[in-house]
Order: C-alpha cells, then structure tokens, then sequence
C-alpha cells in the first residue's frame, strides 16, 4: 500500500520541468500522507484547480494508494513572491 | 496536517490548530476501494445534488462533527465567511460508500472533501484554503450571491512593506 517519496518524485521529475519540489511525509511512515510542493513552468497559464488536476492525474496511481495528500503548485516566478510573502509574515 | 508541511498556513491558523487531532477515527476498511464505474443513476443524483443548493460540500462527517481535518478546515472556513446553513448542504461520504467512490468519479478528483458552488466544482481543501488566503473565496462567494457584498474589504493586500 504504502507510497514512497522516491515514487513520487520520480513520477513527477519524469512529467514535468521541476524547477522545486518538496515532499513531505506526514505519514509518521506508514507512507499514505504526502504534502507536496511543486514549482514548474508547466503550471504556467493554468489556475489552481487546473494545476490541482493536473497533478491528481500524473500522481493518480499513487494518491488511489494514500490516505491523504495536499499539494501546492506555483511558477517559479510564484514560488518567489510566495516565499517573499512566507519570509515577511 | 498544514500546520508543519508549509509556512504557509499564516491566516489559516484556525483551521491548522485544531484540525490535526481529528483525522485518525476516518477509515473504516470496509468502506475503500470498491472501485466501479459511475452509474447513471448515482450520476444524476450527484448532479441533481450539487445543483440544489448554492454550496455544496461532501466531506467525511459532519460539519458538528468532521471526521477528518481536511474536512474541517473546509466547513470552518465558509463558516468563517458567514455561509448560512440555508445556503449550505453538506453530505457525508462516510455514510454512503456508494456516494464515496462515485463522487470521486463524477467530480474527476481523488480526494474528499469537495466543494461545489452553484453547480461547479471549485476544489478540494487545498484550493478552497488557497482561494480563502488569496481573497478569491470571498469574491466568488459574493458573486454566487452566497454571502452579502461588503464594502471595503479587499483581504490580503498583505502590507508587508
């Protein structure tokens, strides 16, 4: 069942440009709560849900396999005011 | 859940504080992976669901009692936007195996919990949270004619000069 980061990582790196991902397992190691990250110009001209289904998709085998998985999508050029903003508050 | 995985959750600290106790009870076996296809029939109600009322949200549990934190965070949230019961209905896929794997389908989407407004799907707890941090929420919400238009109130031009 469980999933593992390397999985993970290794599907998206393989879909799409990855200019940052982080992944975080919120499992405890059980390997069935993933947090991820992903910052890559494929989201560019997408909205949130767009990028959000985008994601579901390339991960589908994977998140049918979780418990839980929450995920953020930025552009690069998001991902820098984000943290800006992070950074400030 | 949020609280550690990204700075992020600044605004939403209501949802991130209270919501990590509550996931565990969710699960129950019998219920997962009874994978089959959409059938007509729980196509149409699904529609005819998400079309009865302005917002519509299927999550574990019940808003009084989210059995999952995903849940809560997203119940709390248009809680906090002043949603109206009226203009709310909420189904609890714990209770319906069947609604459970087929609303899956039906929005294309893995996760629960989901939210519709007026018949369209928005997102899952991620989006809606972003939406909310981002002002979007309440601006859709106003649009959809959910919640009174407010003056004066653009939320994150986060002054962080």
């Amino acid at each position: 069942m469980a999933v593992d980061t390397v999985e993970l990582e290794t599907t998206l790196r393989t879909s799409i440009p990855i200019s940052h991902l982080e992944i975080i397992d919120q499992s405890n190691g059980c390997g069935e709560n993933y947090a991820i990250l992903v910052v890559s110009d494929a989201f560019e001209g997408k909205n949130t849900l767009a990028r959000h289904r985008y994601v579901n998709e390339l991960l589908k085998k994977q998140i049918a396999q979780m418990h839980a998985f929450s995920q953020k999508t930025f552009t690069p050029k998001q991902y820098e005011t984000w943290m800006a903003k992070q950074n400030a508050s | 859940m949020f609280r550690s995985a990204f700075r992020a959750s600044t605004s939403i600290s209501l949802a991130a504080r209270r919501t990590a106790a509550s996931r565990r009870t969710a699960l129950s076996p019998g219920l997962q992976l009874a994978r089959r296809y959409l059938s007509d029939d729980a196509k149409q109600k699904i529609q005819q669901a998400v079309e009865s009322t302005p917002v519509v949200v299927f999550m574990k549990g019940t808003p009084d009692l989210p059995q999952c934190g995903f849940s809560r965070a997203v119940v709390q949230v248009l809680d906090l936007h002043g949603v109206s019961p009226e203009k709310m209905k909420t189904y609890n896929v714990l209770e319906d195996s069947e609604l459970r794997t087929s609303i899956k389908e039906f929005s294309d989407w893995p996760t629960v919990p989901q939210v519709y407004i007026n018949g369209e799907f928005v997102g899952g707890c991620d989006i809606i949270l972003g939406m909310h941090q981002s002002g979007e929420l309440e601006n859709m919400l106003e649009k959809a004619e959910v919640i009174p238009k407010i003056e004066s109130d653009s939320p994150p031009q986060s002054s962080s000069s």
